[in-house]
C-alpha cells in the first residue's frame, strides 16, 4: 500500500499565546512548535499498515520553512519520504488553501490511503482531510478508531491495464467511526480513500537514534503551492480579529499557600456553593 | 434566506438542531433573513410538525433513500441538490460528528465558504462576523467568511441554550422537498451503530465528579485524585488523552467522544479544558478548576480556581475535608 500522511506543525501545549500588532494571528517568533497530536497517531497507524501490508509511508505537509522539523520527526519514526509545499502563508491558511496545497503535491503520486489527523490543535477547522477527499475525488471516513484492508489493498497497476477476472477482489477498507457519547460504527469502502484519525487509535512510538539518523538521508521533496489557474484555492474565510476568551462565568481564584488555599476552597463549596456536606 | 439542516434520525431529532436554530435566530436578528428548517431522512413528519413550533418561516421536510443510513456521499449529494434548489444564503449545522463528517465536503463540492465550531454571531462593521475558539480555547476569533453564498457555518454544541429559542406566534407552515440523486453512487457501506462495551458507569447521575486530565503526570498519580474522590464522595472520571493512555478505563471519560455531565461539583484536576472536554460538563453545577498554568482555558468556566501545583493542593484539600 503507498500510504500518505499529513501532518501539520501546531505551537507546543504549554504555549502561551501573544498577538502580532494587528491582532490577527499569532506572534509566530514567540511560540515554539510541534507535530500535532492527532496527527502523530495518524502516522503511527501508517507505519502499521506498511508494517503488516507493505508498501510505503510519504509524509505531507503544507507550511512555512519550519514544517521540516515535524517532517525530519516524521522520518525519524519511520516514514520512507516526505514532500513539503512550502510557503510562508500556509501557516495561517484556511482548511480550502491547505487542502489545495496538498492536493497539488499528491495529485500525480497514486495514494491507496490518505491518512490525516481528525483536527489540528490550532485552527481546529476539522476539514482538511475532508475537502481533500472531494478535491480527489475519493470516498472518506472521519474520527477512525480501526482500521482493517481487506485484499492485498494495493493497487498494483491503474485499474485500466488490471486483468479483468471475475475473481478479483476489490482492494477496500473497513474502519470503525467514532459516534458521540460512546458509539461506534463500522463502515466499509473502497480504495482509494481518505481517512482521518482519532488520537489514542494506537499507541505511539518514538524515534530511535538509528531512525534519527536515518531520517538524514531519506528524501523531501520541496513543492510550491497550486496557482489559482493549476488548482489553487482562494481563502474562504478572514480572521478580523483575534483575542483573549471572554470568561464566561466569574471565576474566584483563590490565592495562599496550598494549605490554605485548600483551607479556603472547602469553606466556599461548603457555604457559599453548598455542594460539600 | 437562512438554512438551518436538523439532524434527525427515523424521527428522533439530535437536540442540538434547536440551539443551530437559535444560532439562526441570532443571525437572523443581525442579517434580517427569514429563516427555513430542513428536516432531512426517513419518517420526517413528526420532528418537522416539532420544530415547526419555533419562529421561522418555513419547515421542509426532505425524504429520499440517499440519507438512509447515513453516508458522506450520500448526504453531499442530496444537499447539494437541495440547496441548489432553495439558494440559501446561509447553512447553518449543529457541529456533531454526523456533520464534521459531511459538511466540508458539501462545502468543498459547491466551493463554498465553511466556517466550523461557531459559538457566537456578531456584527463587525457592515460584515456578519462568527466567533470560533482556536488554539485549543486559549484564543477566540472573529471570522468573516469570504467568496459568494451560500456560507456554510456549524455551531459549536452548547453555544446556545435550548430554552432559548424564540417560538412562533402560529406553527409554521411544512412542505416536502424533492431532489434526484443517484443513490448507487454511495461508495460508503455503513453497518449498525453499536456500543463498545455496556456502561457500567453512569456518570451522568453522579452527584459529584473528581476529574483527572494530563496535568496528572502519570498512571501512578491517578491513587491522588482517587483520594480526593474518596473524601468528596465523589466519581473519577478523565479527559480523553488519560482514557487514550489507558489510565482510566474508557467508560470513565468526560467530553464529546465519552459521557455527558451535569454534576452539583466537578472538579477538575490538572485539565486545561480543551473544547472536546468542556462540552461534556461544562453543564456542571459549580466547578472548581486546579492546574498549574493560569491562562488554561478551564479557569474560564470554572467558579472556583487554585492556581498550583495540584500534588501540593489535592492532598491539602483531602486534609480540609476530613477537618
Amino acid at each position: 500500500m503507498k500510504i500518505a500522511v499529513c501532518i501539520k506543525q501546531v505551537p507546543t501545549r504549554d504555549w502561551h499565546p501573544r498577538l502580532n500588532d494587528d491582532k490577527t494571528w499569532i506572534r509566530e517568533q514567540d511560540a515554539s512548535f510541534e507535530m500535532n497530536e492527532p496527527d502523530a497517531y495518524a502516522l503511527e497507524e501508517a507505519l502499521r499498515l506498511k508494517e503488516k501490508h507493505g508498501g510505503e509511508v510519504v509524509v505531507c505537509s503544507a507550511g512555512p520553512a519550519r514544517v521540516a522539523q515535524v517532517i525530519r520527526e516524521a522520518l525519524a519514526r519511520g516514514a520512507d519520504r516526505a514532500i513539503h509545499v512550502e510557503d510562508d502563508g500556509l501557516a495561517s491558511a484556511d482548511a480550502f488553501v491547505t487542502s489545495a496545497a496538498l492536493a497539488g503535491a499528491m495529485k500525480d503520486e497514486q495514494f491507496d490511503l490518505i491518512l490525516t489527523g481528525l483536527q489540528s490543535d490550532d485552527q481546529g477547522f476539522a476539514q482538511v482531510g475532508v475537502i481533500l477527499a472531494e478535491r480527489l475525488d475519493r470516498p472518506h471516513a472521519t474520527i477512525i478508531m480501526e482500521v482493517q484492508v481487506a485484499g492485498d489493498g494495493a493497487r498494483q497497476e491503474p485499474p485500466s491495464q488490471r486483468p479483468p477476472s471475475p475473481l478479483h477482489v476489490t482492494p477496500g477498507l473497513r474502519v470503525k467511526r467514532e459516534l458521540e457519547g460512546g458509539w461506534f460504527q463500522w463502515v466499509a469502502m473502497p480504495l482509494p480513500a481518505v481517512l482521518t484519525i482519532q488520537s489514542g487509535i494506537n499507541q505511539l512510538r518514538y524515534a530511535t537514534l538509528k531512525g534519527i539518523m536515518a531520517a538524514k538521508k531519506k528524501e523531501i521533496r520541496k513543492a510550491a503551492p497550486p496557482s489559482a489557474a493549476s488548482g489553487g484555492s482562494a481563502p474562504k474565510q478572514k480572521i478580523v480579529s483575534l483575542y483573549a476568551p471572554e470568561k464566561g462565568k466569574k471565576t474566584q481564584i483563590i490565592g495562599g499557600s496550598p494549605a490554605e488555599a485548600a483551607k479556603e476552597l472547602v469553606r466556599r463549596l461548603r457555604d457559599e456553593a453548598r455542594v460539600l456536606a | 434566506m437562512i438554512l438551518v439542516i436538523a439532524e434527525q434520525r427515523d424521527g428522533k431529532l439530535n437536540r442540538a438542531t434547536w440551539e443551530t436554530i437559535v444560532g439562526a435566530q441570532q443571525l437572523a436578528g443581525i442579517s434580517e433573513a427569514p429563516i427555513m428548517v430542513l428536516v432531512p431522512g426517513t419518517n420526517t413528519a413528526g420532528v418537522a410538525g416539532d420544530l415547526a413550533a419555533a419562529h421561522v418561516g418555513d419547515v421542509i421536510t426532505l425524504e429520499h433513500p440517499a440519507l438512509e443510513p447515513y453516508t458522506p456521499d450520500g448526504f453531499t449529494a442530496t444537499f447539494h441538490d437541495a440547496i441548489g434548489q432553495l439558494s440559501p444564503a446561509y447553512v447553518l449545522l449543529p457541529h456533531t460528528y454526523q456533520t464534521r463528517d459531511f459538511a466540508p465536503k458539501l462545502a468543498a463540492r459547491m466551493d463554498r465558504a465553511i466556517l466550523t465550531d461557531v459559538t457566537a454571531v456578531k456584527k463587525a462593521g457592515e460584515q456578519v462576523a462568527f466567533v470560533r475558539p482556536m488554539f485549543q480555547g486559549k484564543l477566540t476569533a472573529d471570522v468573516v467568511p469570504q467568496g459568494p453564498p451560500p456560507h456554510f457555518v456549524t455551531f459549536q454544541i452548547g453555544a446556545y441554550r435550548v430554552d432559548q429559542v424564540a417560538k412562533g406566534a402560529a406553527p409554521a407552515g411544512v412542505r416536502a422537498l424533492t431532489v434526484t440523486v443517484d443513490a448507487a453512487a454511495i461508495r460508503e457501506k455503513p453497518e449498525a451503530p453499536f456500543q463498545q462495551a455496556k456502561q457500567a458507569v453512569d456518570l451522568s447521575q453522579a452527584e459529584r465528579i473528581v476529574s483527572v486530565g494530563r496535568g496528572i503526570k502519570e498512571q501512578a498519580n491517578i491513587t491522588v485524585a482517587q483520594q480526593l474522590a474518596d473524601a468528596l464522595g465523589a466519581e473519577i472520571a478523565a479527559s480523553r488523552p488519560i482514557c487514550d493512555s489507558g489510565w482510566l478505563p474508557m467508560e470513565r471519560q468526560v467530553g464529546s467522544s465519552g459521557q455527558t455531565v451535569a454534576p452539583k461539583l466537578y472538579v477538575a484536576l490538572g485539565i486545561s479544558g480543551a473544547i472536546q472536554h468542556l462540552v461534556g460538563m461544562k453543564g456542571s453545577n459549580t466547578v472548581v478548576a486546579i492546574n498549574k498554568d493560569p491562562d488554561a482555558p478551564i479557569f474560564e468556566i470554572a467558579d472556583y480556581g487554585i492556581v498550583g501545583d495540584l500534588f501540593e493542593i489535592v492532598p491539602a484539600i483531602i486534609e480540609a475535608v476530613k477537618a
